[in-house]
């Protein structure tokens, strides 16, 4: 019998729904002092003079500025430029310049007023436009065939220029960290991250510990979807050093507003499109351009972009494309890692133009879409060649049928050339969109995951990965991969806590990829151990090997059998520990060249397709997503329920940005730093949602698991802005598509064309 | 000030001044950590607990307007009648970081014990004041659609 694709009980749910399971606010108090942080009023400034007053401070209280760091003043990520506290000069809102702690959260508080920092305000950088003209954070281009010589011989030019917003991640449970000393000069940071070994770095970086002296514990999270893979490492430190200056544990506790004006964002992004069609609109050119908003420090935005550019041209099929990638520094906050990480910006873009290319030829959605698909045998603009596992086509054709797309597209558009008064507009629209599986290009390779086993004395196997539990199932899921290969059972597996001193680096929760890379090798080392326990069992009897494993039984050719860990607590009684532990090697093939921007960028992909019906207010222009059917190509289903969970979940996120979730900035300052001001799908705003898995494994492990955490928040709002246009015939560019957005787009009269268009002429940017 | 309010069945003294919140007495006096704060201003209804049968959001309610009130929150929900209604949360993709989960399982409990087969509407009107950040609200639609009874 096989476990994977069934849906056993998560075995975090009893103490989920209980109330029991201890997150990171709420571990036990004792000793613990509080921190908290001073954050530039100015997005741009010279610190003429920092100055802390401890006699107007609460007794006790302690400061720390940038001139106390004990080492470099940089979090370390793919490089130290962020700095861990402003140094000379504030670039951002809200970039803590100094942290202060004391014996309770009040008095924390008041001991920030003991600060005094004099600014001379500079010349902030606001926008990208401001910002294009200058130096660039991070470059990329990306090139296949001729495309200048394409885009002048193609029959039909369509030009459009596309913008995405900001997206705060509100994990219900906002940053927290703890940090303290023990003897030996030890430093414990115990917290909510989705990285502990980037935390460990970050650590070892800046207070010069030798690694074992440095001790990351990960509680589980209550919501990460990329907020706590960057961010972590800058309160880890501000909790590490306060705990040295008072000599007690620290807490820090971000509050919702801290919590949205002090960390990382989804990219603002403006996607520029020039594509060559012919007269049957097969793409023959396209010439695409990503800029994305970096925020003030570089962070991870590098290879934010790198996932971007190679999204760009979306799952379809096009002989010659240039792609170039840039991400502009602004004074505000740095925005980060965010479920998607670039690519649901560039997929927005892409299916946007999708859908305009079909208008001026008169074709619709699908049909544009089918007459460009990306299939077996077809390139990437990497020069990858697409393998069995590609199932763009598979996704699209069934969103089609499983909604009667084309026929309810088409009645709808007639419907909207001949309105009835008062009746509400309804639509429906559709996207195609993939993920790459896994770290881009040579991450993988670089990371040199290891994931570890270790047979226990009561016979059960500890698998040791930093895979952190943030809801989306990793405690489920790798111990079920772990007695799918071995014929154990799940109970057979214990996982130890994600603690850096107790678990090797199994690399990041981060990339859609633990199940998929992490997994894979949890299945390998348990059956090492597994196989290691039965050689010796084999040679100690006298029949030899042919041992069968099956639920957790082993069984002999003659009949007999034992349960495996009655042999397991056998072996332990006398030989030595057993510790097994291995490191992940991408498959040799894999081998991307990271200046040509050639070869193998991601494994494999997975697939999705849309279909988002509306309904839209024709008095308030608000849009109401009434029904979502979501296709997801996932390579092999591990645990059905939680699988659909991510597609659901990830498709709501999408629907939140495209639709109604927007960060305004005035002067550089957040203006929704509140949840009453920044709003997010509730359950009244949530469609009847419909998903269909889809499986076409992959070769290279976990059974053919490609992946699905980030998946579905590509879909989502494309085919939400679809719908809406479909419902208005307002054409939509920006998200996300807000009353007010759709009323000013009214007002300029943009307008969906009214049939196809003169192929001399195209469209040009900004309609 | 002291305050007499029954907490989960059980008769509790809490010493505290007028305005603290109901959410920090019952995390830090109570350890009742099941309540969560997720905003501190009675937008997301993580802190939800019940008084005196009715859902409140625990970061608004000042220890004053709890005196002499009875008070049940998730810990005390879930040791109830509500085991079944549990099980069927987790099994059918209710949960997921469980960070809103107490908060949606005081509420739903509420809701069920009034109205055993709630419709989808039902269930939207009841919870829109509690945020869920991972499931889409699908998992949660699906374990209320099937109702309270242990079926």
């Amino acid at each position: 019998m096989t476990l994977l694709g069934s849906s056993p009980p998560r075995p975090d749910g009893a103490a989920k729904v209980g109330g029991t399971l201890r997150f990171g606010d709420d571990l036990p108090k004792e000793g613990l002092w509080y921190g908290a942080t001073l954050r530039s009023p100015n997005p741009h400034a010279r610190i003429r003079g920092l100055r802390w007053n401890p006699e107007r401070a609460p007794k006790g209280a302690v400061c720390i500025i940038a001139d106390d760091l004990p080492g470099p003043n940089g979090v370390q990520l793919l490089d130290d430029e962020w700095p861990v506290l402003a140094e000379g000069i504030v670039r951002h809102v809200g970039e803590p310049v100094a942290v202060v702690a004391a014996a309770t959260m009040l008095a924390a508080r008041q001991a920030l007023g003991a600060i005094e920092v004099d600014y001379e305000p500079l010349e902030p950088t606001l926008d990208l436009s401001a910002a294009a003209n200058q130096e660039s954070l991070y470059t990329l281009e990306l090139r296949s065939g001729q495309v200048e010589q394409e885009l002048e011989r193609a029959h039909l030019l369509v030009e459009g220029t596309y913008h995405t917003g900001y997206q705060e991640h509100i994990y219900i449970e906002c940053q927290v960290m703890s940090a303290w000393w023990e003897a030996d000069d030890k430093l414990v940071v115990e917290g909510s991250m989705q990285c502990p070994y980037f935390v460990h770095r970050s650590l070892i970086h800046v207070f010069g510990l030798p690694a074992e002296r440095s001790v990351v514990k990960a509680t589980p999270m209550g919501g990460g979807f990329g907020g706590k893979e960057d961010f972590p490492s800058v309160i880890a430190l501000h909790a590490a050093l306060l705990a040295k200056a008072c000599d007690h544990p620290v807490r820090i506790a971000y509050d919702r507003h801290e919590d949205i004006i002090g960390t990382t964002k989804r990219h603002p992004s403006v996607v520029t499109h020039r594509a060559g069609v012919d007269a049957e609109g097969r793409l023959q050119a396209m010439e695409i351009e990503v800029v994305l908003d970096g925020g003030a420090y570089r962070t991870l935005s590098p290879v934010v972009l790198s996932r971007a550019v190679l999204h760009a041209a979306g799952p379809y099929r096009c002989p010659n494309v240039h792609i170039r990638g840039r991400v502009l520094r602004t004074h505000t906050p740095p925005n980060g890692a965010f479920r998607g990480f670039g690519a649901p910006q560039v997929q927005f873009a892409m299916e946007r133009q999708m859908d305009r290319i079909g208008r001026c030829l008169g074709l619709d959605p699908l049909e544009i879409r089918l007459r460009n698909v990306l299939e077996e045998g077809d390139k990437l603009p990497t020069g990858q060649v697409m393998d069995e596992s590609c199932s763009a086509r598979l996704c699209l054709e069934k969103a089609a049928r499983e909604t009667d797309f084309q026929e309810r597209w088409q009645h709808l558009e007639a419907k909207r050339r001949a309105p009835i008064d008062g009746e509400s507009m309804q639509g429906v629209g559709l996207s195609l969109y993939f993920h790459g599986a896994g770290f881009t290009g040579n991450g993988e390779r670089v990371l040199q995951s290891v994931v570890e086993a270790a047979l226990l004395e009561d016979g059960r196997i500890e698998v040791r990965t930093a895979a952190v539990e943030m809801g989306q199932g990793c405690d489920t899921v790798l111990p079920m991969m772990a007695a799918e290969a071995s014929g154990l059972r799940p109970e057979d597996v214990v996982l130890a806590p994600p603690d850096t001193s107790r678990v090797p680096d199994s690399g990041p929760s981060v990339a859609s990829r633990t199940s998929m890379v992490v997994g894979s090798e949890v299945a390998h080392v348990v059956t090492e151990i597994r196989d290691r326990i039965l050689d010796w069992w084999s040679n100690s009897q006298e029949s030899g090997a042919a041992h069968t494993v099956e639920d957790g039984v082993v069984r002999r050719g003659n009949g007999e059998s034992w349960p495996f860990r009655e042999l397991a607590r056998r072996y332990c009684e006398t030989e030595d520990p057993l510790v097994v532990s291995r490191q992940h090697e991408p498959p040799e093939w894999q081998v991307f060249d990271e200046e040509t921007y050639q070869g193998v960028a991601y494994p494999t992909y997975a697939f999705g397709a849309d279909v988002v019906e509306v309904v839209v207010d024709p008095d308030t222009l608000e849009v109401r997503p009434r029904k979502v059917t979501a296709v997801c190509e996932v390579g092999r289903v591990l645990h059905e329920r939680l699988c659909v969970g991510q597609v659901e979940g990830g498709t709501l996120q999408a629907l939140g940005w495209g639709l109604m979730e927007e960060v305004k900035l005035e002067a550089g300052h957040y203006l929704n730093d509140r949840l009453a001001t920044y709003i997010i799908p509730t359950i009244k705003d949530s469609p009847e949602m419909e998903v269909h898995l889809l499986e076409r494994p992959w070769k290279g492990g976990a059974f053919g698991a490609k992946g699905v955490g980030e998946l579905p928040m590509d879909g989502g709002a494309p085919a939400a802005v679809s719908a809406v246009e479909n419902a208005t015939g307002i054409e939509i560019d920006t998200i996300p598509a807000t009353p007010e957005r759709l009323l000013a787009l009214t007002s300029a009269h943009r307008q969906v064309p009214s049939g196809p268009q003169d192929p001399k002429r195209g469209r040009r940017p900004g309609g | 000030m002291k305050f007499e309010l029954v907490v989960n069945g059980n008769p509790v003294l809490i010493e505290g001044n007028p305005m603290d919140r109901l959410l920090d007495a019952l995390r830090d006096k109570l350890d009742l950590m099941g309540t969560k704060e997720g905003c501190g201003e009675g937008e997301c209804g993580a802190c939800t607990v019940l008084m005196n049968g009715e859902p409140v959001l625990s970061c608004l309610l000042p220890l004053i307007q709890c005196e002499a009130a009875e008070i049940e929150t998730v810990e005390g929900v879930a040791t109830g009648e509500a085991s079944a209604f549990l099980e069927r949360f987790v099994s059918d993709g209710g949960v997921q970081c469980g960070a809103c989960t107490p908060g949606i399982i005081v509420t739903a409990w509420a809701l069920l014990r009034d109205n055993p087969h709630p419709t989808r509407q039902e269930v939207q009107a009841a919870l829109a004041g509690n945020l869920c950040r991972c499931t889409g609200y699908e998992g949660i639609h699906r374990a209320l659609g099937r109702g309270a009874a242990d079926e």
